[in-house]
């Protein structure tokens, strides 16, 4: 199985204006690897799981995800935002987004890699490495480096 | 502190996992133990029994619904929205802190968004840790009470209510039952109805046991199980009745923990648990229940006798109206079982008289199980899980006359769910008297209504009663609730509704 992440899938700076914005240039960069077969069913799924509840934490951070029939492999697609977009969090928008994709079927490998992905999003440590990383491929590394794919 | 949690979110890939890492960060940092259930796509990791049973407190950050979730029941319990518990975890473990603190078991598990939990930063109350044993032994013995009670009732469907004497033996209406021989020959003279009420009787005769022995559970973990049951089976053959569950159950704890206290070389010290202290608490439970219960219960069963026997000829109002009382009084234990052996001895006397009583005596005994099944369906957020699982059945177990049915919620909350059952039952002991019902029959509840005399009167007379009872339980859980006040929890509400 190939890494969650690739330099392809990095974005260090996401011009978006909003949450819909950010989602669709994130997805589109997984489609152009082959992870999201249908753009367009995918980015639907995403805006479903959206109106659930927001995705966005506090601490600067939004994490729009799906399992959808249109992605193939566990993927993290990866944007900073200088300017920075609403993913609906208390203290305000969001500068670190993590749009992550999970096959509809997926078997319990790629649930597990997505898993120790969310737990390192919570370590204050792992975010800071990733605001302070000056290339898509040394963030493309560390992120496959810590959740151990 | 030791905490077990749940987290769950809508798709599972990504705030489920958040927030367990979140939660077993603060506590690391915060010195507590923590075990996370993350029901998530990757499958359910799902907690030990053990570790359930053993943990002060329960977090619950979920924003979809709980999987499995009556395993929790009777624990204080913290519900939080997963972002509360991924932005503010250190806030949540305080707040579970808080909750042990002022735990009370009916509030235990309402749902987030009717009332943000109290938390009174007092320290653990004698009267919350009571509260919280008592429903542990309660939660074990829901199933009992369902399974033996809707097991009674379909045997009364089947067979009719003469099934009880084609099984034990006895007179019913006119008809001499030889019973049956032995427990293999059931089937043989009672034919499947039978069966199955033996079977229920089985179940139910594990109901004060199960209760004391899960009682102790609480307070001492497995070690007080050995004499919790075994004071049970006691309390169950001196008729102590579940008040003696109860206290053969505290009583079963509470020794066990003072045994532990004492100091143990390391050679005894392995023993202790196989040996040791199920030989010491099972004597000193066993003995006090036999000598220090059994006697005054026999004692007050006689005199209570002798008393109802001197009522003969008093006021028929009144009469009724103190049979019912002392039918919910204690559901199966000493006073109920005057009352309805004083009510059966009446119908065996003949005359219209003893059917009077009986027809009172049962409609009384239907009550507790009605009144509170209607009041779990009213009032859902006063009663926890087990209570509304509970609720469900009672209504078969009322119907059928199985006062027994209304022991769960009596057992956990004894000093407000028995003075109101006992209102409701003496308003419908007192209008079947006054109605002058009659019923030929000693138990059946509504499967016999065809038996009784002005039965539509009977069944308005046990309507009001549980009606009455209903409004009394709300009422006095209602009392209960305290309002919110501490700063944290407002917080932490805000953040969860942000």
């Amino acid at each position: 199985m190939p890494g969650i992440i690739e330099e392809s899938l990095v974005v260090l700076d996401l011009a978006a204006e909003n949450k819909d914005q950010a989602v669709r240039l994130l997805a589109e960069r997984l489609a152009g690897a082959g992870r999201v077969t249908d753009i367009e069913e995918f980015l639907a799924d995403v805006r479903a799981r959206e109106q659930v509840m927001p995705t966005g934490l506090e601490g600067g951070i939004g994490i729009p995800h799906a399992r959808s029939e249109a992605v193939t492999t566990a993927s993290l697609a990866f944007g900073r935002s200088p300017s920075r977009v609403d993913f609906g969090a208390s203290d305000g928008p969001a500068d670190l987004i993590f749009l992550i994709a999970a096959p509809a079927g997926g078997g319990a490998e790629h649930m597990t890699i997505l898993a120790s992905l969310a737990r390192r999003l919570v370590h204050g440590s792992f975010r800071e490495a990733l605001r302070g990383s000056a290339s898509p491929a040394e963030v493309a590394e560390l992120i496959n480096r810590e959740v151990g794919a | 502190m030791r905490i077990v949690a749940v987290t769950s979110c809508p798709t599972g890939i990504a705030h489920t996992y958040m927030a367990a890492e979140a939660l077993e960060e603060a506590a690391r940092a915060a010195g507590d133990t923590i075990e996370v259930e993350t029901q998530g796509a990757a499958g359910m990791n799902k907690l030990a029994a053990e570790a359930i049973a053993s943990a002060d407190v329960v977090i619950l950050a979920a924003d979809v619904e709980v999987r499995e979730r009556e395993r929790f029941s009777g624990k204080p319990t913290v519900e939080v929205a997963v972002s509360t518990a991924i932005n503010s975890a250190p806030a949540v473990l305080e707040e579970a802190r808080a909750r042990v603190a002022s735990f009370t078991p009916a509030s235990a598990s309402a749902p987030k968004s009717a009332t943000p939990p109290a938390t009174p930063l007092a320290a653990a109350g004698f009267g919350s840790r009571l509260r919280q044993w008592l429903m542990t032994g309660v939660s074990y013995m829901i199933p009992f009470v369902a399974a033996g009670g809707i097991l009674i009732a379909v045997s009364f469907i089947i067979s009719g209510p003469q099934v009880a004497m084609q099984v034990n033996g006895g007179i019913f209406h006119g008809v001499h039952y030889a019973g049956a021989t032995s427990i293999m020959a059931i089937y043989h003279t009672a034919g499947i109805g039978g069966v199955l009420f033996e079977v229920g009787g089985v179940a139910f005769s594990m109901l004060v046991p199960i209760l004391a022995g899960f009682i102790a559970y609480g307070m001492a973990d497995r070690q007080g199980l050995v004499p919790g049951i075994i004071g049970g089976l006691i309390a169950v053959d001196v008729h102590a009745g579940f008040l003696g569950g109860i206290i053969a159950g505290l009583l079963a704890g509470a020794t066990v923990r003072l045994i532990l206290k004492v100091p143990v070389p390391r050679v005894i010290s392995g023993m202790m648990p196989i040996v040791v202290v199920p030989l010491i608490s099972a004597t000193v439970v066993g003995v006090l229940m036999l000598v220090v219960i059994g006697n005054p219960v026999s004692f007050i069963m006689t005199e209570i006798t002798n008393w109802l026997n001197s009522l003969s000829g008093a006021n028929a109002i009144g009469l009724g109206a103190l049979l019912g009382l002392m039918m919910a009084f204690d559901m199966g234990g000493p006073v109920n079982k005057v009352a309805y052996t004083f009510a059966v001895a009446g119908l065996a006397s003949g005359g219209i008289g003893g059917q009077k009583v009986m027809a009172a005596v049962m409609a009384a005994g239907m009550v507790p199980p009605l009144a509170l099944a209607l009041a779990t369906v009213l009032r859902r957020r006063l009663f926890n899980d087990a209570e509304r699982k509970a609720g469900e059945a009672a209504w078969l177990l009322g119907a059928s006359f199985i006062t027994e049915g209304a022991i769960p919620f009596a057992a956990a909350d004894p000093l407000r769910v028995i003075p109101s059952i006992m209102a409701g039952s003496a308003v419908t002991g007192a209008l079947s008297m006054a109605f002058a019902v009659s019923s030929p029959a000693p138990h059946g509840g509504i499967w016999v209504v065809g038996l009784l005399g002005h039965w539509p009167l009977w069944i308005l007379s046990i309507a009001v009663g549980t009606v009455v009872g209903s409004a009394c339980v709300i009422a006095l859980k209602s009392l209960r609730r305290t309002v919110p006040s501490s700063a944290s929890v407002i917080s932490l509400q805000e953040v969860a509704n942000a």
